[in-house]
């Protein structure tokens, strides 16, 4: 069975482009487009990943996450986030929220999918 | 599945956040103090930057990352929105629009930006637009290299969604390695926290690969985590080194197991042996000395049980261990025990032959006798308290169920009436079947009787299993003549309590002119027996373990339903459950999520729904004061390793209330429908 990624950005093009790279890879891809929405995914179906943009309208990443891990189902369920190169504040506080790992951006498909194979295995 | 060109996407989606971005600088324009307006710019512009990147709209990414970088100083709060500020972002912003359709004159831009930078200047020496990414790995010499790592991650990693065993997956692809985990540091048992990482790793590893490219595996987990890399003299040493240190630890678990396996069959070779001896010599020991035994193992369970409560909820590993031997020695002990009370049935056998062969000549009657199963063993009690029991089913077989000679003669079959008299063991309880070749319980004949003795209303509607039941009440009997050997209605209710006390079951079956099977179902001891210990309400009752077959849990949808048919669909098959809590007039707050234990009386199933399941235990059964004895629900009681009483339950008689129950339901139902 292919493994599920929750994707969850407010740009449908980052959307777009991480649900072609990842499916041309093999994974399954599901969509949300704020971290509320998120949220709702993730908890009503099992996910293998969550890939999310920090920066987003209605609940950001960061908020996501924290919520996320209260959540009994996202137990070991990585949460890898979207960054900028120069957010080091932002990336210590996601991780202390419990992210996973992260992709600075802009990133390439291959960045993408060697994050996602580091973390959820191919 | 047609997919739009991604370059599409990004351009509708840019037109958007250019929209928006454009009514947040007008309202900014308006209300510059509005900290939600400045944001939700912001995050256009951070949007439009990493998509335009991504889509190869460079042009778009490097303007609006200048665009950006000035804004951030107005987001920051060191420069003031005015309306130079929004004219010039909102021209900015015209232009970021031309570079997106494609339409853009170059270095159109830059003076847009400067303009920009100059007022929001306040405080900018705008940062250097990128800090370079970390050098490629590759740079470093390509020698094979030898590296041990080690390395614990930090305790919240797992939870967190780090999976080791892909980090330890990227070293084996980076070259051969071998994987030992450090368990030093993993707590005892009832200390662990089941979602924090406690396993360290040891990796000794082959690589041309550079240190970085190592470090590059933790990037994640990096902070937080304990890493030690070090450089192993060479990489030929590598491996034979590893060997060498991994070879004592793996010696060392085998160890373990080995002597025990060595000890288990020293301990068996021996027993042969022993035995050997022993079956020269046997001795004659007084039966209450037996029975004096059995008390004080009863006594050693019951005191091993509060020992290993107290234990479990020590933290003493040395008192855990201890512990765990005496309940091993205990167990070992009551085995042997009663396997010295356990006498072949055979000793009982014997009488019958006698008692067929008088009753034969009294009532002129041929009979041949037939056992099997005479090695079959039993608890010497339970034997002695068989024995008359035995005797009424016995005389019903020659006396009720075989036919006269010339009956039988008339129906075809031989003179010679055959009663045969078979016992089995089964699990942990010995099937007794006493059977015969006679006319078969005649069915009209009970009914009648039970009808004239007011058992049954006169139109009941029962099924032939049901009407045999009635045979073991009392004052009933078909006998049409009273013969001296029976037929006095007293009997088969007086077996079938003595069965009932033994914790036993009786089974009648039977076929019209081909004979009648009765089935005695016995546990092996009466003294002592494994019980699955279960909580309802505030009581604790133990269920013979015999007796469970599975345990599952109450289906949420079962949850609500209080009335009606309570079945449980296991695997296909319609069992019916009761509710111990509505049995026991249970009052306090029922438990989330509701445990079923099927158990099994011969072959009707029933599930019993309890609060919680607490585990198994020894349970040293003690008679019920004669006050409480009537009450069928308990067979008995056993005191728990805490000095506290449980109640064991009857479970022959649970399944056959279930089964009444049952029975009412349908014809409830039944008369409803008509």
């Amino acid at each position: 069975m292919s493994k599920t990624i929750l994707t969850i950005d407010d740009s449908a093009s980052v959307r777009q482009m991480v649900a072609l790279t990842l499916s041309a890879a093999g994974y399954s891809v599901i969509e949300a487009g704020d971290g509320a929405e998120g949220y709702a995914k993730a908890t009503s179906r099992p996910v293998h990943a969550v890939l999310t943009d920090l920066n987003m309208p209605v609940m950001n990443g960061l908020d996501f996450i924290r919520k996320y891990r209260t959540h009994p189902s996202s137990t070991g369920v990585p949460i890898v986030f979207l960054t900028t190169e120069s957010d080091e504040k932002m990336k210590g506080e996601a991780r202390a929220a419990g992210a996973t790992g992260w992709i600075v951006k802009p990133f390439k498909q291959d960045q993408l999918l060697a994050v996602i194979k580091k973390v959820v295995g191919s | 599945m047609t997919t739009p060109d991604p370059a599409e996407t990004f351009r509708q989606e840019a037109r958007e956040l250019l929209e928006l971005l454009e009514q947040a600088l007008l309202d900014l324009d308006q209300t510059p103090q509005d900290r939600d307006l400045v944001d939700s710019a912001f995050r256009a512009l951070h949007t439009l930057k990493g998509s335009g990147a991504m889509f190869g709209f460079d042009e778009v990414a490097e303007f609006v990352h200048e665009f950006e970088t000035a804004f951030d100083q107005v987001r920051k709060g060191t420069a003031r929105i005015g309306s130079g500020l929004v004219a010039i972002a909102l021209e900015a912003k015209d232009h970021i629009a031309q570079l997106v359709a494609g339409r853009g004159v170059k270095a159109d831009g830059e003076p847009i930006l400067q303009t920009l930078r100059r007022i929001v200047a306040a405080g900018s020496t705008a940062q250097a637009a990128t800090t370079p990414q970390g050098a490629p790995a590759d740079t470093a010499a390509s020698t094979a290299a030898a590296w041990k790592i080690r390395f614990w991650l930090p305790s919240d990693a797992l939870a967190f969604g780090t999976k080791p065993l892909l980090l330890l997956d990227e070293f084996r692809e980076m070259g051969p390695c071998r994987v030992t985990a450090l368990a030093e540091r993993v707590p005892p048992l009832d200390e662990i926290d089941v979602e924090a990482a406690y396993l360290g790793w040891e990796v000794v590893l082959e690589t041309d690969k550079p240190r970085e490219a190592i470090e590059d595996v933790f990037v994640f987990v990096r902070d937080g985590m304990e890493l030690a890399i070090e450089p192993l003299a060479t990489a030929a040493e590598t491996p034979a080194a590893a060997v060498t240190v991994a070879a004592p630890a793996v010696r060392a678990a085998e160890d373990t197991p080995e002597s025990q396996d060595g000890a288990g069959l020293r301990a068996k070779t021996e027993k042969p042996s022993g035995a050997g001896d022993k079956a020269n010599s046997s001795l004659r020991v007084p039966a209450e000395r037996l029975d004096e035994l059995m008390d004080r193992v009863g006594e050693l369970v019951i005191a091993q049980a509060r020992l290993s409560q107290i234990a479990a909820a020590s933290a003493d590993s040395t008192l855990k261990t201890v512990a765990e031997e005496i309940e091993r020695l205990a167990s070992g002990l009551r085995d042997t025990t009663m396997g010295i009370r356990m006498v072949p049935i055979g000793t009982l056998f014997g009488r019958f032959r006698r008692l067929v062969h008088d009753l034969s000549s009294e009532l002129g009657k041929e009979v041949e006798f037939a056992t099997t199963g005479e090695e079959t063993e039993l608890d010497k009690t339970v034997i002695e308290r068989l024995a008359d029991p035995l005797v009424h089913i016995i005389r019903n077989a020659v006396d009720h169920g075989l036919e006269s000679p010339q009956r039988r003669g008339a129906a075809g079959k031989s003179g010679r009436g055959r009663v045969r008299l078979a016992a089995i063991q089964t699990g942990a309880e010995v099937a007794i079947t006493i059977s015969d070749d006679g006319a078969g319980l005649d069915v009209e004949r009970i009914r009648a009787k039970a009808e004239e003795a007011g058992l049954i209303p006169a139109d009941a509607k029962l099924a032939d299993q049901e009407l045999y039941q009635l045979i073991f009440h009392p004052g009933l009997s078909t006998a049409k003549e009273i013969t001296s050997v029976s037929g006095r209605g007293v009997g088969m209710d007086v077996v079938k309590r003595t069965i009932e006390a033994l914790r036993g079951v009786i089974e009648v079956s039977s076929r019209p002119g081909e004979g009648t099977t009765v089935t005695l179902r016995l546990p092996l001891t009466l003294a002592i027996i494994d019980g699955m210990l279960v909580r309802v309400d505030g009581g604790r009752y133990t269920i013979p373990l015999s007796v469970v077959e599975e345990c599952v849990e109450l289906p949420r949808s079962e949850m609500a339903a209080t009335q009606g048919r309570n079945f449980l669909n296991i695997r296909g098959a319609l069992i019916p459950y009761l509710r111990l809590r509505e049995l026991f007039g249970a009052t306090g707050p029922a438990d989330a999520h509701p445990k079923v234990v099927i158990v099994s009386a011969g072959e009707k199933r029933v599930g019993l729904v309890v609060d919680q399941i607490i585990g198994n235990n020894q349970t040293v059964i003690k008679s019920l004061s004669k006050l409480h004895a009537d009450i069928g629900t308990f067979s008995g009681a056993t005191i728990l390793g805490d000095g506290t009483v449980a109640l064991i339950l009857d479970v022959n008689h649970l399944v056959a209330f279930g089964q009444q129950f049952e029975n009412r339901l349908r014809t409830q139902q039944m008369g409803r429908a008509a």
